[in-house]
């Protein structure tokens, strides 16, 4: 594996001429941007981290006259907020690379799915639309973008819960297959994108795939925005190389006393100090959607561990088994232990549970909380226990 | 054709099978519980999952169409760990009293927990942490949200098949839940009480609400003269709960069997079946006569069926406006308690209000019909208790009977005879085929022209079915009906009423009787039949229903001798002023929530 | 109680009428009223022709569409870790204080409600509330005194 360092990059916030990037995309082909996107190896950068090429692909070769590009704005992950910054600077780019998306795939229509909690937001971007759909327009592309709001459910930024969700329903994720690029929102031939995916996009067709991939690793291509919070002196949005390790990621955001650092918010792993050396933030290693939470030593694992659990149980949409129940399972197991009304070897039974819990549940939420949950019980038994 | 493997097995199906059914294919069964073959696939409990070669997680059988190439493991360590520890989810969230609760030894949840998850439990119980509702509203059913385990197929069954949708998953997390309007009452809502969701609930989430201590206690009481009618539909599924297959016909026994357990008098709801196609075959005529001849622009065409409670409240919460459409003719359980307490009280010398009126029915709603407010015309309430199909199965296994060899008996007289005409109700197109081989004959003389009096055109399993009939060479009485042609349908579960009466609501309906029952099936689908229940069930079941007809010696209601005789002795003749008072009913609009 | 039905038919004439149109005709009624009444719901269960229950069983889904009584303010106060680090139980307290009202409740004259709810991506400014739709962020008890104290001046 190899490790760059960290190094700090400025291409999602950097300044562009909107209507040169977008005139330039409408000429190339849509073969010419898939393909841009396969050599830029750019992977979702909502956390899932499929290849966006890839998804592009796909849906561009369904046969169905309607297609839909969406805009996954619907940030819900704890200590993520990059897309809202985003939202609120580069929101030219968001659209845009909605465009260039759409241009791909052959969809005349996008939709960004932006989160209730957000809606403050509503009034600036409804003006940037407006002229982004008079230059489409001078440019001569019949694409149009239409917003939809969330109104407070965090499963809704899984996928296939959010076409739910804009259909008019319960945000309850759906079986797979079919995958959204053959069947998506309204039914039809999908491909959904998170925000910063959308605005990378733009700059790989400004910038050219040669140029994005001298940052990052050969598996985390480009550089990604990481929200930082927690016990650190900086707090706030950070655009890294991917590919450094923890250690050097403490190093520069630390507060000199980090002792644990949760990577990919609730649904991501918590690395403790002794692994920060070893443990390489890119698809590699540790994915992520770029939340990154320092805490240091004066903070309880044990609280932070009930904090998310007790976030999972209140989101998970409640239809499956191995979540709607897993999650209570787990929460109220370790309140127990804790209290010592059950035996700290109850912890291990729970760990298989987070384990069938991992392979059972019908959608990335219940399979994930898993991960926080033997992450932190693995690396820090003693503070779950006493 | 898909090619798989399936534990290591060759099978190939269809394009679009799930892996569960080409396990099914290679007598491999994967347990399940969230899914229900009269419904849609849910995919959300998690217990058929199987291993996928290749994939990340393991695979919900149910819901995975087959691919080509793939290769499944259906009992690895993997899939056998995650499927205990699923039962055992769904245990701890489950308020398990088995040995008091109605659905013991027939309960999906308990047959898991046997079959997967013997043993100490491992989790810890949520029941406790949960403050669940026990929904007694309803004199029909019980809703134990406390035994829910959120398969939703009562969900599914009242939005796909009933297009009602009383229900519905709310909240979300640890608080989801199957839920009213605003987690009303179930009696205050849209629920029409079909039992359709009780006939599908894996576990006693949702049980029929018994009478059976109530009418035990009847029986004893020397006091009491308890009388007892048995709907068409029973007989030919009251031995799926005593050991038979579905579709014998146990007739004989049944009466043998209510006639042991200490019932007075074993009459039949057939009979009162019987009158009901004098009372709505004439209040149809009268109709046809009055649009036609008198030219009265207010009579209300078509005109519905009214003998289903089910359909009768969705009319009036969805469609009040159709109100006057419906036969004013009560169903003939409600005729026949009517009846029971006068008309069988005089003739018998016994006082009415020692008369306790008991039925058995396939229906859930018939409970909640028989507490309508309207049905005391007697003087009394007309229907005392009603049993389901079930109830009874259970009466007869607490009496320590041996069903299978009782001897075959015959019903009591008074109101105990009956004809093929009355059996065939209990089947979709039954009443509509039991009134045209009445009407047909009283309106031209002759028999209806079918071979065997079989009116087949409306038959059958279709949602929706429609026949026309041309009426030629009528009796002088009738000659106004010359030429005409009588157009029909038919429709048997709510979801395809409701299209009828969409249909009828923008106009775009030109029939003149339309039949229509509120279960998928009609009566022998009823929600108190005996469980499970499937489409192959449901039409043994059908099947029985017109062979019970065939092997009738009268098989057309104006011939019913009992049918005859309570004219001539009691109610002059059908519409007649005695008629209405006891035979006929109105409705109440309700609300749409 | 409000005149919901001639809002309905507006919002409908403007969302349509079909099940995708449900999301904004409730979300814009409980923007104009806090929050959906039974009889706001079951007009809107009218006009789009789907039962009541459902659009109960869709509303409940979505924390910020309450079917329980709202005052003309909504405040959520963010209970996820990093606010919780950095001092939520304070300003909950202060709020608390200040309305006379605890966590979930609503104070009598309607104009103000406080509930908890979960992340809303202001983590590296905790702790962190919304107010309707505004946030308020690196929150003090000095700080949410004075936010509360001007809308209640409003």
């Amino acid at each position: 594996m190899e490790n760059k360092g960290l190094t700090k990059v400025d291409l999602i916030f950097e300044k562009i001429d909107n209507y040169e990037v977008l005139a330039k995309g409408f000429k190339m082909s849509r073969d010419e941007i898939i393909q841009e996107m396969l050599d830029s190896g750019l992977k979702g950068r909502g956390g899932a981290g499929f290849p966006t090429g890839m998804k592009w692909k796909f849906t561009a070769a369904e046969k169905n006259p309607v297609k839909y590009i969406v805009c996954n704005a619907d940030e819900g992950e704890p200590g993520t907020f990059k897309d809202r910054e985003i939202l609120d600077r580069v929101s030219n780019k968001v659209h845009g690379g909605m465009a260039i998306a759409g241009k791909a795939i052959g969809a005349k229509t996008g939709i960004v799915y932006l989160r209730g909690e957000y809606r403050y937001l509503l009034p600036k971007l409804m003006i940037e639309l407006d002229s982004f759909h008079k230059m489409i327009k001078e440019i001569g592309y019949d694409f149009n973008i239409e917003y939809r709001m969330g109104s407070g459910a965090y499963i809704c930024g899984e996928e296939s819960a959010l076409f739910e969700s804009i259909e008019g329903k319960r945000g309850e994720p759906r079986n797979k297959p079919p995958y959204p690029t053959v069947s998506g929102v309204y039914d039809k031939p999908t491909s959904i994108n998170n925000v910063e995916t959308l605005v990378t996009a733009m700059m790989i067709i400004q910038h050219g795939a040669k140029n994005f991939i001298q940052y990052g690793t050969k598996d985390s291509r480009g550089s990604k925005v990481f929200s930082i919070s927690g016990d650190t002196p900086t707090p706030g949005i950070f655009e890294l190389a991917l590919g450094m390790t923890v250690q050097q990621f403490v190093n520069e955001f630390g507060d000199g006393d980090t002792k644990a650092v949760q990577v990919g918010g609730a649904s991501g792993f918590c690395v403790p100090r002794k692994k920060f050396a070893e443990t390489i933030i890119g698809f590699e290693g540790m994915p992520t959607g770029g939340s990154m939470k320092l805490f240091n030593s004066s903070r309880s694992m044990y609280n932070v561990l009930h904090n998310y659990l007790e976030f999972f149980t209140e989101e998970s949409c409640g239809q499956c088994t191995p979540c709607r129940v897993g999650c209570q399972q787990l929460l109220k197991g370790v309140e127990k232990v804790k209290k010592g009304e059950a035996k700290s070897t109850y912890l291990n039974e729970l760990m298989k549970l987070a384990d069938s819990m991992k392979i059972a549940a019908k959608c990335g939420l219940g399979q994930s909380v898993g991960n926080a949950f033997k992450s932190i019980v693995g690396n820090f038994k003693e503070e779950i226990i006493y | 054709m898909i090619n798989l493997l399936i534990n290591n097995q060759k099978v190939s199906v269809q394009d679009g099978t799930t892996v569960l059914a080409a396990a099914k294919k290679l007598k491999i069964n994967i347990p399940t519980l969230c899914n229900h073959d009269d419904l849609c696939v849910a995919g959300n409990c998690r217990v058929c999952i199987v291993e996928q070669k290749g994939a990340r997680t393991l695979i919900a059988s149910c819901a995975t169409p087959a691919s080509e190439g793939m290769e499944i493991f259906t009992n690895t360590l993997k899939v056998r760990n995650a499927r205990k520890h699923i039962v055992e989810l769904l245990l701890s969230e489950h308020r398990s009293d088995c040995t008091k609760c109605y659905k013991n030894q027939n309960c999906e949840l308990q047959s898991l927990a046997n079959d997967f998850a013997f043993g100490d439990h491992v989790f810890l119980d949520l029941v406790e942490d949960h403050k669940y509702n026990i929904d007694r509203s309803s004199p029909s059913f019980i809703k134990d949200d406390s035994k829910c385990i959120r398969c939703q197929r009562c969900v599914r069954t009242c939005s796909e098949l009933q297009s009602v949708s009383a229900i519905a998953v709310a909240h979300k997390g640890a608080h989801q839940k199957i839920s009213s309007f605003h987690d009303r009452p179930m009696s205050q809502v849209v629920c029409t009480n079909c039992g359709q969701c009780v006939n599908r609930c894996p576990t006693g989430a949702l049980v029929e609400k018994t009478y059976i201590d109530q009418v035990w206690d009847a029986i004893y009481d020397p006091d009491k003269h308890v009388v007892v009618q048995t709907a068409p539909a029973v007989r030919v599924a009251l031995g799926e709960d005593l050991g038979y297959d579905p579709g014998e016909r146990v007739t004989g026994k049944m009466v043998n069997a209510l006639r042991q357990l200490g019932f007075n008098s074993i009459l039949d709801t057939d009979f009162s079946a019987d009158l009901t196609i004098m009372e709505e075959g004439t209040e149809l005529l009268v109709r046809l006569k009055k649009a036609l001849v008198d030219g009265d622009k207010e009579i209300s065409l078509p005109m519905f069926t009214s003998c289903s409670p089910g359909w009768i409240k969705f009319v009036e919460h969805k469609f009040p406006e159709f109100l006057p459409n419906l036969s004013t003719c009560k169903s003939p359980q409600q005729m026949f308690g009517a009846l029971a307490k006068t008309f069988y009280a005089k003739k018998r010398n016994i006082d009415p209000s020692k008369i306790v009126s008991v039925s058995i029915m396939p229906c859930t709603a018939k409970k909640f019909e028989a507490d309508r407010p309207e049905m005391r015309s007697s003087g009394f309430k007309d229907v005392d208790y009603v049993l389901t199909t079930r109830e009874l199965a259970v009466m007869i296994k607490q009496a320590g009977i041996d069903f299978r060899n009782l001897e075959e008996a015959k019903y009591d007289s008074i109101m105990g005879d009956s004809t093929g005409a009355a059996v065939i109700f209990g089947a979709t197109g039954g009443v509509m085929e039991a009134a045209l081989r009445t009407a047909y004959e009283i309106v031209t003389g002759r028999e209806i022209p079918f071979g065997n009096l079989n009116v087949i055109p409306v038959r059958g399993m279709d949602g929706v079915k429609e026949a026309s009939i041309k009426i030629e060479g009528c009796v002088d009485a009738w000659k106004f009906l010359e030429g005409a042609e009588l157009k029909v349908a038919i429709a048997h579960g709510l979801v395809n009423a409701n299209k009828i009466m969409k249909m009828v609501r923008d106009g775009q309906a030109s029939y003149h009787f339309v039949e229509i029952m509120g279960c998928p099936g009609g009566c022998i689908g009823g929600g108190g039949q005996p469980i499970p229940t499937s489409l192959a069930i449901r039409q043994k079941r059908m099947k029985a229903i017109y062979s019970e007809d065939e092997h009738m010696v009268l098989r057309k209601s104006h011939l019913n001798p009992d049918v005859v005789a309570i004219y001539k002795e009691f109610l002059d003749q059908p519409n007649s002023h005695k008629s209405h008072e006891l035979l006929h009913t109105h409705y109440t609009e309700r609300e749409n929530y | 109680m409000y005149q919901v039905g001639n809002l309905v038919k507006e919002l409908s004439a403007k969302h349509g009428q079909k099940r995708e149109s449900l999301m904004p005709i409730l979300q814009a009624i409980v923007q104009k009223y806090n929050y959906l009444t039974d009889e706001a719901m079951v007009e809107v269960a009218r006009e789009l022709d789907i039962s009541a229950a459902e659009v109960y069983g869709t509303a409940s889904f979505y924390t910020f569409l309450d079917t329980q009584v709202k005052g003309k303010y909504v405040i959520r106060v963010c209970k996820t870790i990093t606010c919780s680090m950095k001092g939520k139980s304070d300003i909950i307290h202060t709020i608390e204080e200040i309305l006379k009202i605890k966590v979930g409740e609503t104070t009598s004259d309607n104009q103000f409600s406080l509930v908890e709810t979960n992340c809303i991506g202001w983590c590296h400014k905790a702790p962190a509330i919304l107010i309707n739709e505004l946030p308020y962020t690196e929150l003090t008890p000095e700080k949410v005194s004075e936010i509360i104290k001007d809308y209640m001046k409003k």
